[in-house]
């Protein structure tokens, strides 16, 4: 388990991580989301012990990161694979050999049997048993993270840290790198922490997320919580156009989510109250397999009342959303 | 002439051939040094980084015959006489050092900072990043600075006249220039054009198969 207790970090003047709390458990998905520049990946490496905080405590497992001797982090390092942005694979190693790298790090030799099988097993996990020998500038994106996904598995981690792994990618292959993400969390049981700005990630594979702003968190929760039913700096996050609504008559937006995402509620209002009204904007979405969504109605001012008290008695979310044009 | 001219591009490939192995292997420390002790570096350090930086650019600039002169007694020290193409290996060395430095630095610099992250979150420790990952992707490019410094060092070595270390330079000057036969300047030019061209394509050779 991590622990994140009144976390600041600031290089020179410049806060980067304000007061951030938060705890992972294990076998966590762990999404912590955010626009460039919010603290994200630098939070990250705090964790990571790349670079060092302030004051608060980050505990991995009951220890603290910051007072661990340098042999003791070196440990703990190797217990946290980690991939990134640019793969940072070694140009000039072939597939083979980079997954291998952390071995030699740690004084073991890569043709082991036992070390070798294992490399063998992460690449044909990763789906490049047949690119061993090739260098990384002979591979695609995807397969460069994939290369990295290996490499970061192979001390046999118990969390992988993924600093904006998917940023560089478009999105077919970001598709199949959150599939093999997830297979590997299921098969593994291991930890994952993600960090990135792509709401599409965060949804698509984590359990838990915080919302990261100028360094503070301003939400955390379920990823549905949070993106279904957000507040407002995510709302501004995910992109806010209220502006398009219409200006007349009262803009409910509706809540959908696991429990209620399959009723008929839309048809059903308008049987059951006998009214018309405009279907504005609406959006489904899947998190970790269950669909969510939200959808804004436009009702006339006279029959605001009863909708709303219509949707309370069925037991669905609302808000009532403002044309701030 | 034949005679002449075989004796003085060996004496040349000699000087050439040992100042570079000395250069290379005295100015790869410092260089390290300098990587480490750069404000980006695994060991930030303004004091020394400043220091090391002052040396180089201070040996850099003497010009090649100065530092003949000046560093006679240190070159007696080391090769025990200060004439002869031996003798001129030594100058020839220390004016090359902080050249060398400089483009393994530079070599060094071009490695993906991405990269020594990458060895850092593994727990890799400062001694594996320089040997293991600096070194090892800096190859082809410390590769281009020796052939750079292999090819300064051909004209530099023709300044090994001036203190009885013969060479191609030396023949050309005398013979050539002040004897006055122009085949001399001729034949010695274009040795030197051939032995730079083939110098260069070996550089550039194993820079290719490398990278």
């Amino acid at each position: 388990m991590i622990e994140i207790k009144n976390l600041y970090k600031s290089f020179g003047d410049n806060d980067v991580i304000t007061d951030v709390s938060f705890e992972i458990e294990k076998g966590d998905v762990f999404g912590i989301i955010g626009q460039s520049g919010a603290g994200k990946s630098t939070l990250l490496r705090c964790i990571n012990g790349l670079e060092p905080y302030n004051s608060g405590s980050i505990t991995i497992d009951g220890k603290e990161v910051s007072s661990l001797s340098k042999e003791e982090l070196r440990r703990q390092q190797k217990d946290m694979g980690m991939i990134f942005q640019n793969f940072n694979l070694m140009n000039r190693l072939n597939v083979y050999d980079n997954v291998a790298l952390p071995l030699k790090f740690w004084g073991q030799n890569p043709k082991d049997p036992q070390n070798d099988k294992r490399i063998k097993e992460l690449l044909e996990l990763v789906g490049l048993s047949d690119k061993a020998k090739a260098r990384p500038r002979e591979l695609s994106g995807g397969q460069k993270q994939r290369v990295a996904i290996a490499r970061a598995l192979v001390m046999n981690p118990s969390i992988l840290l993924c600093d904006e792994a998917t940023s560089a990618l478009d999105p077919k292959i970001t598709q199949g790198i959150l599939a093999l993400l997830m297979k590997i969390h299921e098969e593994m049981g291991i930890t994952i922490i993600v960090v990135t700005h792509q709401m599409e990630v965060v949804k698509q594979i984590c359990n838990k997320t915080v919302f990261l702003k100028n360094g503070k968190i301003v939400a955390k929760g379920k990823p549905e919580e949070l993106f279904v039913s957000s507040n407002e700096d995510v709302r501004d996050f995910v992109g806010d156009n209220s502006d398009i609504l219409p200006e007349t008559g009262a803009n409910i937006q509706l809540f959908f989510t696991k429990d209620n995402a399959k009723g008929h509620t839309i048809t059903s209002l308008a049987h059951d109250l006998n009214i018309d009204f405009d279907i504005c904007q609406g959006k489904l979405e899947n998190f970790r397999g269950s669909i969510m969504g939200s959808l804004i109605i436009n009702v006339e001012e006279k029959d605001k009342k009863a909708v709303l008290k219509y949707l309370d008695d069925i037991g669905v979310e609302w808000e009532e959303v403002v044309n701030n044009a | 002439m034949l005679n002449a001219m075989i004796k003085a591009t060996q004496g040349t490939m000699y000087m050439v051939f040992a100042s570079t192995f000395f250069s290379v292997i005295l100015g790869f420390i410092p260089a390290i040094v300098l990587v480490l002790t750069a404000e980006d570096g695994l060991k930030p350090n303004k004091v020394v980084y400043r220091v090391l930086d002052f040396i180089i650019n201070t040996f850099r600039s003497f010009p090649f015959i100065i530092l003949i002169v000046l560093i006679i007694p240190f070159t007696r020290m080391v090769a025990g006489t200060s004439l002869g193409a031996t003798a001129c290996i030594v100058p020839l060395t220390v004016s090359a050092i902080p050249f060398v430095a400089r483009v393994i630095e530079t070599a060094l610099r071009g490695v993906d900072p991405g990269l020594i992250e990458a060895a850092r979150s593994f727990g890799a420790s400062d001694f594996q990043i320089i040997f293991r990952v600096y070194l090892k992707e800096a190859v082809p490019g410390i590769i281009s600075g020796i052939t750079l410094t292999m090819i300064s060092l051909v004209g530099y070595s023709a300044m090994g006249g001036a203190v009885g270390a013969g060479g191609l330079g030396d023949v050309a000057i005398r013979r050539g220039y002040q004897a006055y036969n122009i085949t001399y300047l001729i034949v010695t030019s274009i040795i030197l054009i051939v032995f730079v061209q083939v110098v260069q394509s070996i550089g550039n050779w194993i820079f290719n198969k490398l990278s």
